[in-house]
């Protein structure tokens, strides 16, 4: 049991002085393993392994009720007709591994489709049957901002992932051997047009909202411009019109350090049953650190020292927090995510362009979209800057669509709009309630 | 009784397009996008207003007039507005340029430090007047500027910037029309209809 603060005064006189600096070393440690669960809530990866433990006992204040478990139904859906790629090639069939939470109303126009960004999964909310909480449980579920009393929440697992839908892990038909590196190159918009099979599959005929943070505002922005019909409201989160050349070198450098990994085996790696560990774990530290924020690392590790001795002689034997930490976060991505996959959707991260189609003016995309817009950024984001926000929202504006924007004071960097929030809650919640109350027929 | 929103409401054509420069809770743009069916844009910092905005499906958009207006093209709105908020910004003059830029016709109103009630206090009590109008103490009041209608325009025939028409609310209400007659003296907000 870790010591409180009340309960030291009760520790007897005599012992005080002898025991107090021990108490007060368990008290510290109780505090350091505090900061070191809510800086687990940092990393998405963590999500799902923190489990009930981060239903129960909420880190920060929040609207949301969180003591509500949301019923997740998982499902798996076979598309045995073509889907041709942007690349060219034509997938005779491909399948999805998705969730849905809420139910379809009679008119069934209460439907959110949720988009994940680069290493997402179709668990976005909910505990799974391996006890796992979604990677957005924050905000969906019964009473939270995507309300699932009100709405239908859809969640594929996005084409060429590796949780369930077509992708490298999984078999080629034509060959009957792993796909690997001989999966198709992808683009946000096979994403969009994958999931538009999705929609057809449950017989929706618009989204009341889509609804992404990340590469997931990119799909939002995508279904707004080139399906124009099919959604009401798109929800962009944290995202951009197009990659910077910053951003797309950061990945350049994660897709670098999977190549060169000696089991990554020109991407064949799972048929010569190895994995390029290495080249992943340190991809995902590359990326994981542009996540967060300068400020959000001082405040969580500072210059606390893990193991070792830094007043010794021996520096050698030092290893950082901030160190540890990375380390632990590279290995555990390394150990559920694909390395073609990562390589795959970087790149469809860098390939995308919302104007690339429209003479390089996003306004002139913008113009096609019919839908209304909720754009939200973060102030500590540097991957995805409030800058990179609000040259959508000029687009917007200068498309004359009807937009709302707001970028909320965080210091935890793009990893933001996955984190619990009470402004960014607040912005969400008010948006969709509105959403929720302009659809004709209601869930009880 | 004439408010703000009943006389911008006469100067806004049906179905234009509106910027609202400090839209607060965006009471007026519903109001006018109920009455008119204008489409258009809150911008705002206050965090609590811009949610009211979203809670009642009014554009809004998280922006710092301060910080300048640059990302709006020229004449790309009918309507550039702004209620009570002249005053707040570091730079009045400069904004005033930039929404006659943005804007085919500008919109301002603002409290008038000329009212009797303000020169009184100052006048009589030697201390910086709290009125309904200027509700702050003088250490912690958004209002940065105090100017009164005669100050206003001044500025705007420096800048040859017309006023196309203008009203003012407020004031004793009386047979006497004074704040008709004398509007510097006895009315205490400025509703302006401005062009460049």
């Amino acid at each position: 049991m870790p010591v409180s603060l009340n309960s030291l005064y009760f520790i007897d006189r005599s012992l005080i002085t002898s025991q107090l600096s021990t108490a007060y070393k368990t008290y510290k440690k109780y505090l350091y393993l505090c900061c070191e669960k809510q800086r687990l809530l940092v990393d998405f990866a963590c999500l799902r392994e923190l489990g009930s433990q981060r239903q129960t006992k909420p880190l920060m204040p929040s609207q949301a009720p969180t003591n509500q478990t949301t019923p997740t139904d998982e499902h798996v859906v076979s598309f045995d007709y073509p889907i041709e790629l942007a690349c060219g090639t034509v997938l005779s069939s491909h399948q999805l591994a998705y969730e849905t939470y809420g139910e379809l109303n009679s008119e069934r126009s209460n439907a959110i489709l949720i988009c994940h960004a680069l290493s997402g999964d179709q668990h976005a909310a909910g505990v799974n049957e391996e006890g796992q909480t979604g990677w957005w449980n924050h905000y969906i579920g019964p009473g939270k901002p995507i309300n699932t009393n009100h709405f239908f929440v859809v969640c594929p697992n996005n084409l060429g992932s590796c949780f369930g839908s077509t992708g490298p892990n999984t078999i080629n038909p034509e060959t009957q051997r792993v796909w690997g590196a001989d999966f198709p190159s992808l683009e946000v918009s096979d994403w969009v047009a994958s999931q538009q099979y999705l929609m057809e599959h449950l017989n929706i005929n618009c989204w009341a909202a889509v609804v992404g943070g990340s590469l997931g505002g990119m799909q939002a922005m995508h279904w707004a411009v080139h399906y124009p019909d099919k959604l009401k409201h798109a929800i962009v989160i944290a995202s951009a019109l197009k990659l910077s050349a910053q951003n797309i070198a950061f990945n350049e450098v994660a897709r670098r350090a999977i190549q060169s990994d000696s089991n990554f085996k020109q991407g064949q790696f799972l048929e010569q049953k190895t994995n390029p560990d290495q080249g992943l774990a340190l991809a995902r530290m590359i990326g994981h650190l542009t996540y967060l924020s300068d400020h959000a690392l001082g405040r969580k590790f500072g210059r606390l020292v893990h193991s070792g001795d830094i007043n010794s002689a021996e520096k050698e034997m030092v290893e950082f927090e901030v160190a540890s930490y990375l380390n632990y976060q590279g290995d555990k991505f390394a150990g559920r995510f694909d390395a073609n996959s990562y390589i795959l959707i970087t790149q469809m991260l860098d390939y995308f362009d919302l104007a690339a189609n429209f003479d390089e003016d996003p306004a002139v995309a913008f113009r096609q979209a019919q839908c209304k817009f909720l754009v939200i950024s973060f102030s500590s984001d540097w991957r995805f800057s409030p800058q990179c926000s609000k040259l959508i929202v000029d687009a917007l504006t200068a498309a004359h669509r009807d937009v709302s924007y707001l970028n909320v004071d965080s210091d935890q960097g793009h990893d933001a709009f996955l984190l619990a929030n009470p402004r960014y809650e607040l912005a969400l919640s008010s948006y969709l309630q509105r959403v929720a109350n302009s659809l004709g027929d209601r869930v009880e | 009784m004439k408010t703000i929103g009943s006389v911008v409401s006469g100067w806004i054509k049906p179905a234009s397009r509106v910027l609202d420069l400090g839209c607060g809770d965006g009471a007026l743009l519903e109001h006018l996008s109920k009455s008119h069916n204008i489409r258009g844009y809150g911008l705002e910092i206050n965090h609590q207003s811009i949610n009211a905005c979203i809670a009642r499906g009014v554009n809004v958009i998280d922006q710092d007039l301060n910080n300048g207006l640059d990302n709006f093209a020229d004449q790309s709105f009918d309507t550039v507005l702004m209620t009570q908020t002249l005053q707040t910004l570091r730079y009045p003059h400069i904004a005033l340029d930039e929404m006659l830029r943005i804007g085919k016709q500008c919109i301002v109103t603002f409290p008038n430090f000329g009212h009797w009630r303000t020169r009184g206090v100052l006048a009589l009590k030697g201390r910086m007047p709290v009125t309904k109008q200027l509700s702050y103490q003088w250490y912690d009041t958004p209002n940065i500027h105090f100017f009164t209608y005669k100050d206003f325009e001044i500025l705007c025939q420096q800048r040859n910037i017309s006023i196309v028409d203008k009203t003012f609310i407020g004031g004793l209400s009386s047979d006497l029309k004074l704040d008709v007659v004398w509007p510097n003296l006895f009315s205490h907000t400025a509703v302006y209809n401005l062009k460049k």
